[in-house]
């Protein structure tokens, strides 16, 4: 009897399997689609999928200056970062600033040093990305693609990284090589993949 | 680290009526809600008042929410940080499960407000059907039930930079909170949606006001990734990502992304300043490790700690938490001399995968100084280093992932104050 009973229960089973009829299937396993949700829609899609990655290609069409930028850095980012991109920390990141003790990436040894763009971010995109997205504080999204570019050259250019004359575009930010992007290291649990 | 009485400025009973039992006739509806204090004064903590003899008049009615003992007064600190965090009283609490109205709070624009009818989750990228699901869609699909911590990865930083004696269990390690969470395999989510062979990693997006973003290797999601709605029992806490929120269990509080509206494939990481300015790990060479997402193996006595006194000489149950995001705790070790000898702790309960464990230790204090540390050992062999070797490795500059061994000094008048120089 009991060596029957693992075959009864497998009979059941392939009955319940073939069993799909006007009621629908008794049973799923770890292949079934379940059929939820709903196609998802392109225009929603587009207006949520703002992400920028390393390549650039989905950087939108505009173009902005430093110049521009620092008007609007006044205006819009200084009364929590500060005039001089200094911040107030924990709440108010630290922008700006390239402390020469931590200019050969020194920052394990003295926590201190303050991490900013030009020291410490790996990629232009991910500033283009992160200020469109979340800022100003008090208006998180209001800003356009070309006051976007605008602030990202004022503050690539304040640190040094881009000359104060560059005009950005989606083209030229792109191509805008971060002075520390090679001592990023992947950890193991990212994989093997090659680095970008 | 002040503490807020959660009954303060409640309805004025006297004190004589409560005694007399003359206000019995109120039932003890009103007592349950009694002021601890009623002069307002922040100095000595007023017990709160409670009949001479419970047995002689009738308790409190039923209530459709349930409240804390007034004698209890764990909560979370800081709190009103809008960018910021607020920490869980590990020192207040027994067992693995943390209250969810005492879980560690960390949030970088505040906590929105979501209706969950209007809450959606797509998935798109690299996939053969982009998908919407409403909240309603993602219960149907199977369920599944697991107990998993979630820990930020700065949990640590102040005692590994600076230790103080003053600090608490809550102080030293409170970004770590524990939940039984209830939500779909984001493998079945993504064979829904018919995943790519050519998804390397997906972006997850947060629907605050920062629209958060991490990306995460694919394979973590055909492993134990969730999407989950559930928190202890109940819909999640807004503070947890009500409506729903992505759980990759053992891997670092914020890529757990809380408020999840969007999951995109895709064959490279985005790159996102939550994983290149932020959450990346400096290293003495000159270096910094990005992706680093395991929780390490790590411990902390909650009992005895500061500011916490031991009254009386004699037996204790000196006990606290083991966790580690790579697996199962294998052992916890005690040492009540700073370190000289160990003792293997009992754990207690099941050991679970990426769930801590509470342990304990039988320990006879007989007035002495002593220190008193932990030491956690996890599946992967990985034992706790000391504070001193994590900065050998690390560097005292490093920013995340602090599993250092901690403990606790106790003075032989039962004082117990933080031990962190280890």
């Amino acid at each position: 009897m009991r060596r029957l009973f693992p075959l009864t229960l497998l009979a059941a089973l392939v009955a319940c399997r073939g069993g799909d009829g006007p009621s629908g299937s008794d049973t799923a396993d770890a292949g079934t689609r379940y059929g939820l949700g709903r196609p998802a829609d392109a225009q929603f899609v587009a207006r949520l999928d703002t992400d920028i990655d390393p390549s650039g290609a989905a950087l939108p069409a505009g173009r902005g200056t430093a110049a521009e930028g620092a008007v609007l850095y006044a205006a819009q980012c200084a009364m929590c970062h500060g005039a001089e991109g200094l911040g107030m920390p924990p709440a108010f990141p630290r922008l700006l600033g390239r402390d020469p003790k931590a200019e050969d990436f020194t920052f394990a040894s003295d926590h201190k040093l303050p991490k900013t763009i030009g020291n410490y971010w790996p990629y232009a995109t991910t500033l283009f990305d992160y200020i469109r997205r979340a800022m100003p504080l008090t208006a998180p999204g209001s800003l356009t693609d070309d006051q976007v570019y605008a602030l990202t050259a004022y503050l690539l250019a304040a640190d040094g990284v881009i000359p104060k004359e560059t005009t950005l575009d989606a083209a030229a930010l792109a191509a805008v090589k971060m002075p520390y992007t090679d001592r990023f290291i992947w950890s193991a649990e990212a994989g093997s993949q090659d680095r970008d | 680290m002040s503490r807020r009485r959660p009954t303060e400025g409640g309805p004025a009973l006297s004190r004589r009526a409560l005694l007399t039992g003359t206000a019995g006739a109120l039932g003890g509806a009103v007592l349950a809600g009694l002021p601890g204090v009623l002069d307002g004064q922040e100095a000595a903590p007023a017990r709160p008042i409670v009949p001479e003899d419970a047995t002689k008049l009738q308790g409190a009615a039923t209530s459709p929410l349930g409240e804390r003992s007034p004698f209890v007064t764990a909560s979370r600190a800081p709190y009103g940080e809008t960018v910021g965090s607020s920490l869980t009283p590990l020192q207040d609490l027994t067992g693995v499960v943390t209250p969810s109205d005492l879980h560690f709070e960390r949030h970088h624009a505040g906590i929105p407000a979501l209706d969950p009818e209007r809450h959606t989750l797509t998935i798109h990228g690299l996939v053969e059907r982009p998908l919407t699901f409403s909240v309603d869609d993602l219960k149907r699909f199977p369920q599944t039930v697991r107990t998993y911590f979630i820990e930020c990865s700065g949990n640590g930083r102040a005692a590994y930079r600076e230790p103080k004696p003053e600090m608490t269990a809550q102080k030293v390690s409170g970004m770590l909170s524990t939940s039984e969470w209830t939500g779909v395999p984001l493998a079945t989510l993504f064979r829904e949606v018919g995943a790519k062979p050519e998804a390397k990693w997906f972006l997850a997006e947060g629907g605050d006001a920062c629209l958060m973003t991490r990306s995460v290797p694919m394979a973590k999601a055909w492993d134990d990734a969730m999407v989950v709605w559930a928190q202890n029992g109940e819909p999640l806490r807004p503070a947890q990502g009500y409506p729903i929120r992505l759980l990759l269990p053992g891997w670092e509080g914020n890529i757990n992304v809380k408020w999840l509206r969007r999951l995109e494939l895709g064959a490279a990481p985005w790159m996102t300043r939550w994983e290149t300015a932020k959450y990346t790990d400096p290293r003495p060479d000159h270096t910094a490790d990005m992706f680093t997402f395991a929780q390490q193996a790590k411990s902390i006595i909650t009992s005895p700690s500061h500011p916490g006194r031991i009254a009386s000489p004699g037996w204790h149950a000196v006990h606290g938490l083991a966790w580690t995001g790579r697996g199962r705790i294998t052992k916890v070790e005690v040492s009540v001399d700073g370190g000289g000898r160990w003792h293997e702790a009992e754990l207690l309960g099941e050991v679970r995968p990426k769930a801590p464990v509470r342990f304990q230790h039988m320990w006879e204090w007989r007035g002495d100084a002593a220190t008193l540390l932990s030491r956690a050992t996890d599946e992967t062999g990985e034992v706790q280093p000391t504070r001193t070797a994590l900065i050998a490795t690390r560097g005292i500059g490093t920013d995340y992932h602090f599993n250092q061994i901690v403990g606790w000094q106790v003075a032989r008048d039962g004082a117990v104050t933080f031990h962190g120089e280890t």
